[in-house]
């Protein structure tokens, strides 16, 4: 066997990882593109005031049934599994303070972020995904106009926006949840319920939901749009970005919220 | 003559591959020039280089005597107001209806009032020919015909200097194409569009041969022949005799 035999599966592979390698970055360098144009053309003229209210009204107020749903559910099955375990040990007093820090800073924040990643961040990929295989963000840049400002700024905004305003809106209705179930269904009594509240609850515990809920809107709007922009072919195409902005707006809304949690905890509790 | 667009030794390369080589051509200003080669010959990177959305590699373009790889982003997107364009698939924004498509250059660059943009948004559509029915219907309401009128009433809204067609008739049955070659020869001869200067990309010999001014033929990057529609049909040239004769009969 020749020596060119022997070292043509190490080529291979090794030009497989370099191909893999250069795709991602070019992957991360054109990401940085997309948030910096998205950056840049916020601050110039014109301001499309008409076309954020648009997006405010899609992502917000149409996401709020399914948010409402979902947090009612979310609220109950949290107050009952952690009242079984609270049982246990005798200290179902907890249980209302518990349910509401799990909500407030976890629950409301990443569930309010996925359902508007599914829900929103389809949409913009999708749409503007079809805009771009039609030549409609052809004819807007023919025109003069900046397709990144007229249709990545006001959904980005609005995401970002919205998704704080979700967020309260998810840790209102779970709690209501949480006194059915706590209160009216298992039994604790109200006094109990709220007794210990006032001590774990404190302003700075609402204000780590509002940031990270946020943060998680400006992700799942810039990862919506993104996947949009990069769209090419046809049907198959806008179905692979529609697919990609879903994905990866889950993962990467799951993993920030780990390092965003490590980030807060230390400046809003001094811990 | 006075030019619209001059390529000076136009070249653009991506990476190893040269898709325009040393080009040079002067389109007339006010005529009808129609640019006709292969499928891959160039022709669309070209009129994305008129257009300003790609900068040569190497040479100079000037449109209406501005240099555009001179351009600023921000002058580039005032540049492109003089131009209208007409899409292959017309391009129209599918969740805005006929008139919300014709007004929307003139909400987005005039200071016109409500009352002078219907009125502008009337002018246009009897100008191509569409019956006031359809100004309420998206786009997904209107025939491949329909859609191309709609284009070019949104194309010719700010009364552009340059009109651009991609393949205005590509994919279209016999009397459409008609309608829409009828249509270009009214829209750039009119009086009151005398100097408009239209630019149609195409492999549409025989559409060509009856709307156009002037012809060019892209192999390869290159213009093989430029001359005007009676000479072009006498053409000598192998390449383009080829193409004549396998589309005319």
């Amino acid at each position: 066997m020749s020596m060119q035999a022997v070292l043509s599966p190490f080529y291979k592979l090794f030009e497989y990882f370099y191909e893999s390698i250069i795709e991602k970055v070019e992957g991360a360098g054109d990401f940085a593109l997309h948030v910096s144009a998205i950056l840049y053309w916020t601050f110039k003229k014109p301001y499309r005031f008409q076309l954020f209210v648009d997006q405010l009204y899609f992502i917000g107020n149409k996401s709020l049934f399914i948010v409402a749903l979902t947090s009612i559910f979310s609220g109950m099955v949290i107050t009952y599994q952690t009242y079984i375990g609270m049982k246990v040990m005798g200290a179902y007093t907890l249980v209302g303070p518990i349910v509401v820090l799990t909500i407030a800073k976890e629950l409301a924040p990443v569930f309010s972020a996925i359902i508007v990643a599914g829900r929103c961040g389809a949409a913009m990929a999708a749409q503007i995904g079809t805009m771009k295989v039609t030549e409609q963000i052809d004819a807007l840049e023919v025109m003069g106009i900046s397709s990144r400002q007229y249709l990545g700024v006001p959904r980005v905004w609005a995401t970002m926006i919205a998704l704080p305003l979700l967020n309260l809106v998810f840790l209102f209705v779970a709690n209501i949840g949480s006194w059915l179930v706590g209160v009216k269904v298992l039994g604790i009594e109200e006094a109990k319920y709220y007794s210990k509240l006032h001590a774990f609850v404190v302003p700075n515990v609402l204000w780590e939901g509002i940031i990270k809920a946020a943060v998680f809107g400006f992700l799942v709007g810039i990862i919506g749009t993104y996947h949009g922009f990069k769209v090419q072919g046809g049907a198959e195409g806008v179905g692979k970005g529609t697919n990609a902005a879903v994905v990866w707006g889950m993962i990467i809304i799951l993993i920030i919220d780990y390092f965003l949690t490590n980030l807060l905890v230390p400046i809003l509790y001094n811990i | 003559m006075e030019s619209a667009i001059s390529c000076q030794n136009l070249t653009k390369t991506f990476g190893d591959h040269t898709v325009l080589k040393n080009l040079s051509i002067e389109i007339p200003k006010g005529k009808i020039t129609t640019i006709l080669g292969y499928s891959g010959a160039g022709k669309s990177t070209l009129m994305k280089h008129f257009l300003g959305l790609q900068k040569p590699t190497k040479g100079k373009l000037l449109v209406l005597d501005k240099n555009v790889s001179e351009l600023s982003d921000d002058e580039l997107r005032n540049f492109r107001k003089q131009f209208g364009m007409l899409f292959q698939y017309a391009a129209l924004f599918d969740s805005l209806t006929t008139y919300e498509n014709i007004a929307f250059p003139l909400i987005e660059f005039t200071k016109m009032n409500k009352p002078q943009i219907e009125k502008r948004v009337n002018d246009l559509m009897s100008s191509v020919g569409l019956q006031e029915q359809s100004l309420h219907r998206l786009p997904s309401e209107l025939s491949g015909g329909m859609r191309k009128r709609v284009g070019l009433a949104r194309a010719l809204a700010l009364e552009p200097d340059i009109l651009l067609y991609d393949e205005p008739t590509t994919g279209l049955d016999p009397i459409t194409t008609k309608m829409v070659n009828d249509l270009i020869i009214t829209t750039g001869r009119t009086e009151n569009t005398k100097e408009l200067t239209s630019v149609i990309i195409s492999h549409d010999i025989q559409a060509t041969l009856k709307i156009s001014d002037y012809i060019a033929f892209l192999e390869k990057g290159e213009i093989i022949e430029f001359s005007p529609t009676k000479e072009f049909k006498k053409t000598t040239h192998p390449t383009i005799r080829m193409f004549l004769d396998l589309t005319t009969h």
